[in-house]
């Protein structure tokens, strides 16, 4: 299996949506819950997309907000204004 | 002109990667009135080659208006939070009195060492040559300062009722165990900026914070302190920015020049034995002063050390980098560390800022069930031993102090990597004095430096050579700002005991 990437938000109504969206665009993703927090781990890459989000949430999401419930992560960060990717480059050039 | 021709002359809003790069570029120059090496003095001797500086990005592209919009946000839902709890009375919800002496600790232990990464962060924000770089460690240098202001904020209600919060700068800089973190991060201020990055913002945030402040952090969620809960969320959302400078500057480093891939590794090496040894007073908060305790401190290592780090240096190696030296070492203390250092601190609870206890039998029950292989073998009988002691009023107390490794400055109490009965000494001869070591990561570490390790000022030597007040433990405690027999001694009859009591019954009372 790639290594995981993981990233942790705090368990909040603002997290909620971001959480459901990452659990439905990346399949392979499992998602802990810990007290007050919830862990996102997903083998070698993981993305989160902003049309996603704002599907859930009903109005215009800024990817740059997902700062403010965000934990901690591991993975490569690449954001841009449509999605924030995390990945492990072992994990694309194993692939 | 029509409507149509008008809203294509409007400007288009620029893109995320747009707006960086303007940020960015132009905003360091090479310099003409004075030569760039005047400039900036210390970019050059740790011998890392940087060939463009502009290849350097922060992933997160975080222009300043967002950041002080962002940074903003958070500040007013931190303060709603620190309000609430104070109006109403929050410290009446914690799960029991025992839990604020982890605050204490993080308070005198923690809180500083925001502050210190505030000044080092500042510091090499102005000595970096690359705007990209620069911009990144400024706003670092902003968020530290936030985090030690929020936290001394938070705290400072806790203050109001229990012993040992009232002068944590003070203790910090001066009470033996503290200058464990005081000297882990002075090292790291006063190395060369290269060297800060990969000390502080690789080998502290990105391997070994998440260790710090996810499991402590949703352990105070578990305990009802929703203020430090809050605080520390408000300064882990930053941390995943700090993380990733830690990240990129490596990545930066490894890239810029082969040459840099040996310093850079040895870096690690140091800063990741540094940070470890450091993170055993973490160990203790999680195994033992949780009340309610959310996953042990060899769980913890497994998920953020062994998994997570794994996968971190299986994608550095392709730059030639691996798993810093004696990780397996660390790996091999996991079942015993934080039984070793909470034995230590229960001998010493004379001199320590918070109080210590002996676990209750279903703490010790955990305990077991979480360390199946180490602790009903060799902790929980001599826990159990000092219970029986104190019991029949002949509680123990070690009343000699203790040999220091010179470069952790943590009591020689580790036991060998393969042997957990054994004492691990190590030594080493240096200019005809002997210096002393609790592990081969430490002995390494100094023989690397010497020079700048025989100057540690070390609390034990420091007290014999009469520098701290005097002789008696009265008297050094009052140098250390402590006050004797409120701040110090067994959880067990010290005030915040009686006061937590006087409340809790109270509360049942006005139940019936
Ligand atoms: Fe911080
Ligand atoms: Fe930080
Ligand atoms: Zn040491």
């Amino acid at each position: 299996m790639s290594p995981l990437v993981s990233i942790t938000f705090q368990t909040t109504d603002e997290a909620r949506p971001i959480i459901d969206a990452i659990a439905e665009d990346n399949p392979e993703a499992t998602v802990n819950v810990y007290p007050s927090m919830t862990k996102i781990d997903c083998p070698g890459r993981l993305v989160i997309k902003r049309s996603s989000i704002e599907h859930r949430i009903g109005r215009a999401f800024d990817l740059q907000e997902l700062q403010l419930n965000l934990i901690t992560l591991a993975g490569n960060v690449d954001e841009d204004d449509d999605q924030f990717v995390l990945e492990w480059h072992t994990a694309a050039r194993s692939a | 002109m029509s409507i149509a021709d008008k809203s294509t002359a409007k400007p288009r809003k620029l893109g995320l990667k747009e707006r960086y790069a303007h940020l960015t570029r132009g905003l360091g120059w090479e310099t003409t009135y004075q030569p760039m090496s005047k400039v900036f003095p210390f970019t050059d001797y740790e011998g890392i080659k940087i060939h463009d500086w502009d290849k350097w990005q922060d992933p997160f592209r975080l222009t300043m208006d967002s950041y002080w919009k962002f940074q903003a946000e958070k500040e007013r839902k931190l303060y709603a939070v620190i309000d609430s709890f104070a109006q109403n009375n929050g410290h009446l919800n914690i799960t029991d009195a025992r839990y604020v002496n982890a605050i204490k600790l993080f308070l005198t232990g923690v809180s500083p060492l925001e502050y210190s990464a505030h000044r080092g962060y500042a510091h090499v924000g102005r000595h970096f040559v690359g705007a990209g770089p620069r911009i990144a460690c400024q706003m670092q240098a902003i968020d530290e300062l936030r985090h030690a202001q929020t936290q001394i904020h938070t705290i400072s209600h806790y203050n109001k009722f229990f012993d040992g919060l009232h002068d944590a700068r003070h203790m910090h800089d001066h009470v033996w165990y503290l200058s464990v973190p005081k000297s882990f991060f002075e090292d790291a201020c006063s190395a060369g900026p290269f060297e800060f990055l990969t000390a502080i913002s690789f080998s502290f945030e990105y391997v070994l914070t998440s260790l710090l402040f996810v499991p402590f952090m949703s352990g105070a969620a578990y305990n009802g302190d929703m203020a430090t809960v809050t605080f520390g969320f408000s300064a882990q959302s930053d941390e995943a920015r700090h993380m990733t400078l830690g990240l990129e500057i490596i990545k930066f480093m490894l890239e810029q020049d082969e040459g840099n891939v040996p310093i850079v590794q040895r870096w690690i090496d140091k800063w990741f034995w540094r940070g470890y040894r450091l993170l055993t007073i973490v160990a203790m908060m999680m195994d033992y002063m949780l009340p309610k305790r959310v996953m042990s401190w060899a769980e913890a290592w497994e998920i953020y050390f062994e998994q997570g780090g794994g996968a971190l240096f299986e994608d550095l190696s392709r730059y030639g980098i691996r798993m810093p030296k004696y990780h397996e070492v660390a790996s091999k203390e996991k079942g015993r560390l934080s039984h070793e250092v909470w034995a230590t601190f229960y001998n010493y609870t004379q001199a320590t800022a918070f109080h210590t206890w002996i676990p209750e039998k279903d703490e010790l029950d955990w305990l077991s069930a979480k360390y199946p292989e180490t602790f009903d073998q060799l902790y929980r009988p001599r826990f159990e031993y000092w219970k029986e002691q104190s019991d029949q009023g002949k509680r123990f107390y070690n009343n000699v102090l203790p040999q220091l490794c010179v470069t952790c400055q943590i009591p020689m109490i580790f036991t060998e990597p393969d042997d957990p009965k054994t004492i691990c000494f190590r030594s080493t001869l240096y200019k005809g004095e002997r210096y002393h070591f609790c592990s081969d990561g430490c002995k390494d570490i100094f023989l690397y430096e010497p020079e700048k390790y025989i100057q540690s000022w070390l609390p034990v030597h420091q007290i014999y050579q009469g520098n701290c007040g005097g002789a008696t433990v009265p008297e050094v405690l009052n140098w250390y700002h402590m006050s004797l027999g409120n701040d110090n001694m067994d959880y067990q009859g010290s005030p915040d005991e009686t006061l937590w009591n006087e409340w809790t019954a109270d509360r049942h009372k006005s139940a019936i």
